[in-house]
């Protein structure tokens, strides 16, 4: 990237940044790890760190290999090529037994002749440890995921939710270096589910552990993670903080997988420097972005604007560049969010999100209307591939 | 129903039901398996029941006394004064009977330990097979049971008498041959033979369903597949080990055409002993005795069986 001031991307400011100091050295390296199964290639030459105390995210869609990314990690599956090394030591030929690293299912597996406590006792007795200290820590484990009643009950006698605690207090009670979870939350209720985000966030900052995730929700991605990682079909497609994948992806793949976004196929046509102006049949009236990265005039190129960045207008505003205009076909009432399907003049539908801020509007839009769509240069990213 | 003069609330919903007090042709249909029982176990129980509390004497058929319709209520009377527990007092005087009894017993448990030995290694191999192979592997444990089970008794002996074919293998490696028929070792033999699938099938059933996720569980929380093996797999199989010992032992105490065709004469099993009592010494109260007393030693783990039973289907 070039030396430019970056633009300040998204909402959330965070100095826990030890993949920007090149000094620090990563927890968990994966060093051109590539796996296939018969001829399909699950994981191709990924090369990715892991630093101490991060919560990184594996994200994509099924089939992306993020989890047999984890899964050779744990020691399930042995990498065609490359390493994989953890705290500096090279893993190869180790088996799951000795790996420091513990995993909390998708499936929970909990093991159903065994009492809660003595699930969380497992591993524990695994490392023979003493029985008054296996005790404690199981008890120190029960308040932590506050199943503190339910230590005498078997894992069918537990709801969903108590059994996604067992599960996540059996995989931390060792003391792993590192925490693997796998579609954790995946067989939650939606409610329950975002509850389960956050106290999962706040759990990792208060052991101070590290937490490596996988899942094909990108909420859940995006709420838990100091990082994430979008994976497609075997590849990274980008590493970086939810903000900076949210709101500068590095391609239409990364921009239309995380979130929902127009994308317009432009022409380049100048470039000043800051600002980037392109020709799109889509937008008669021309486009502009704001983009600090050069990219050659004449060039072809794709605006990805989010929808809620797009403003919708009933009375025309001002003609000019990153001006649309349209009709109304479909809205979508959330609740807290309004998205508008406005169909433009050359049958191309673009998205647009509306918070409903307040409970009394002047003028709905409704269906049908004649509207205008604006959205600010800085709104809009500029794509290559 | 009743008729009532005032009009009923409109509640169309009444009347889709059946009719109260009348069973409904499913629950009818849900006391056929006790008619099936009826008929086919109780009524021949209480015969044999009967039987054993009867006297020996010379005449066909070989009791007393015998029910006189005839004499109507008084016949009855009669019949049932003369019921006694005779044949089980013989029973208790003579120590062939318990010796018996503590034989089969014998003859059964060690056979359950050696099914269970054979049995489990062999379930627990299938699991680890391919889908294809454990389904033709599945089909071999089945496929002796599309044969007569007389036929293959009988081929063990065709293997194991004097001149026979384990003898001439062993003849042909060098070795000494053995006289096995006919022996206490030939019966162990067949049982373990004739009832392996009953132990392989529900070990088969139990560590088949057994969740993968749990033994990558026990690995990644520090187990080697051996200690998975002892903590997870094993206590999870246990009610595959019950079902399949008891399925094996219950009938295994009875058994008698593997005694009476691979034993030798001084083979004791009760099954042979109510045979000899039947047919050679047509004492027909004492084998119903010993017949009656071999089930009441077995209700016990028959209930225990179905137990288990009904824990395993509500696992499911």
């Amino acid at each position: 990237m070039n030396a430019k001031p970056r633009l300040n991307i998204g909402a959330v400011r965070s100095s826990f940044a030890p993949w920007a100091d090149p000094s620090a050295k990563p927890l968990v390296r994966f060093d051109q790890v590539t796996k296939r199964f018969g001829g399909e290639t699950a994981v191709d030459a990924v090369s990715l760190d892991i630093y101490e105390g991060e919560f990184f995210a594996l994200l994509g869609p099924s089939g992306c290999g993020k989890s047999t990314l984890m899964r050779m990690l744990a020691g399930f599956e042995t990498p065609d090529l490359g390493r994989i090394t953890l705290g500096g030591e090279d893993l190869a030929g180790r088996p799951p037994h000795l790996r420091p690293v513990n995993m909390m299912f998708q499936s929970y597996a909990l093991f159903p002749h065994l009492t809660v406590a003595q699930n969380i006792a497992f591993g524990l007795r695994q490392q023979k440890k003493p029985k008054d200290e296996i005790a404690a820590r199981v008890d120190e484990m029960l308040a932590l995921v506050r199943l503190e009643g339910l230590a005498h009950r078997k894992p069918d006698q537990l709801s969903g939710g108590q059994k996604q605690r067992v599960a996540l207090a059996r995989a931390i009670a060792p003391k792993p270096r590192m925490l693997l979870l796998d579609e954790p939350l995946g067989a939650l209720d939606r409610k329950l589910r975002e509850e389960t985000q956050f106290e999962l966030m706040a759990l990792q900052q208060r052991l101070g552990m590290t937490f490596l995730i996988v899942t094909h929700d990108q909420e859940e991605a995006m709420i838990t993670a100091d990082r994430i990682a979008v994976m497609r079909a075997g590849q990274l497609a980008q590493i970086g903080r939810p903000a900076e994948v949210y709101e500068a992806p590095n391609s239409r793949y990364v921009a239309d997988f995380i979130g929902d976004v127009n994308l317009f196929e432009a022409r380049v046509t100048e470039d000043d420097g800051d600002i980037i102006r392109l020709v799109s049949p889509e937008a008669p009236e021309g486009l502009e972005a704001i983009e600090d990265d050069e990219i050659a005039i004449g060039s072809t190129a794709w605006l990805a604007v989010r929808p809620e960045k797009m403003r919708v207008h009933l009375d025309p505003p001002p003609p000019g560049p990153n001006r649309l205009e349209g009709t109304v076909a479909d809205i979508g009432y959330l609740g807290d969010w309004t998205t508008y399907l406005v169909e433009l003049p050359g049958g191309r539908t673009i998205r647009a999100a509306r918070a409903n801020a307040s409970r009394v509007v002047d003028r709905p839009v409704d269906w049908d209307d004649k509207v205008w769509l604006t959205f600010a240069p800085d709104s809009a990213v500029v794509l290559t591939r | 129903m009743s008729v009532t003069g005032a009009p009923r609330p409109h509640r169309p919903w009444k009347g889709l039901g059946r009719p109260r007090g009348q069973p409904s042709s499913e629950a009818r249909a849900a006391y056929a398996p006790f008619l099936w029982l009826a008929v086919f176990f109780l009524v021949p129980f209480l015969l044999v029941a009967k039987l054993s509390l009867s006297d020996v004497v010379l005449a066909i058929p070989p009791y007393a006394p015998r029910l006189d319709w005839s004499r109507g209520l008084g016949g009855v009377i009669a019949f049932v004064r003369a019921l006694d527990f005779e044949a089980y007092a013989r029973m208790g005087q003579d120590g062939l009977y318990l010796a018996a009894y503590l034989s089969s017993l014998k003859f059964a448990a060690v056979a359950t330990v050696i099914l269970l030995l054979v049995g489990y290694p062999l379930a627990y191999g299938m699991t680890r097979c391919r889908p294809s192979v454990r389904q033709a592997l599945l089909m071999a444990v089945i496929l002796p049971f599309w044969t007569s089970f007389l036929i293959r008794v009988y081929a063990w002996i065709a293997i194991l008498k004097p001149a026979g074919l384990l003898n001439m293998a062993l003849a042909q490696i060098g070795l000494p041959p053995v006289d096995i028929l006919n022996t206490d070792t030939a019966v162990y033999i067949g049982l373990v033979y004739a009832y392996l699938p009953f132990m392989v099938l529900p070990l088969y059933a139990v560590l088949e369903r057994q969740e993968a996720g749990l033994l990558e569980a026990a690995a990644d929380l520090g187990c080697t597949p051996f200690q998975s093996f002892w903590r997870v797999t094993f206590p999870l199989s246990l009610p595959g080990v019950a079902a399949g010992a008891l399925l094996c032992f219950i009938p295994m105490v009875g058994e008698f055409v593997i005694p009476d065709l691979l034993g030798g004469s001084g083979t004791l099993m009760l099954g042979k002993t109510i045979w000899t009592e039947f047919f050679s010494n047509r004492d027909w109260p004492a084998a119903s005795a010993v017949a009656i007393v071999l089930l009441a030693t077995l209700v016990i783990p028959i209930l225990l069986f179905q137990r288990q039973q009904t824990k395993m289907m509500e696992q499911r």
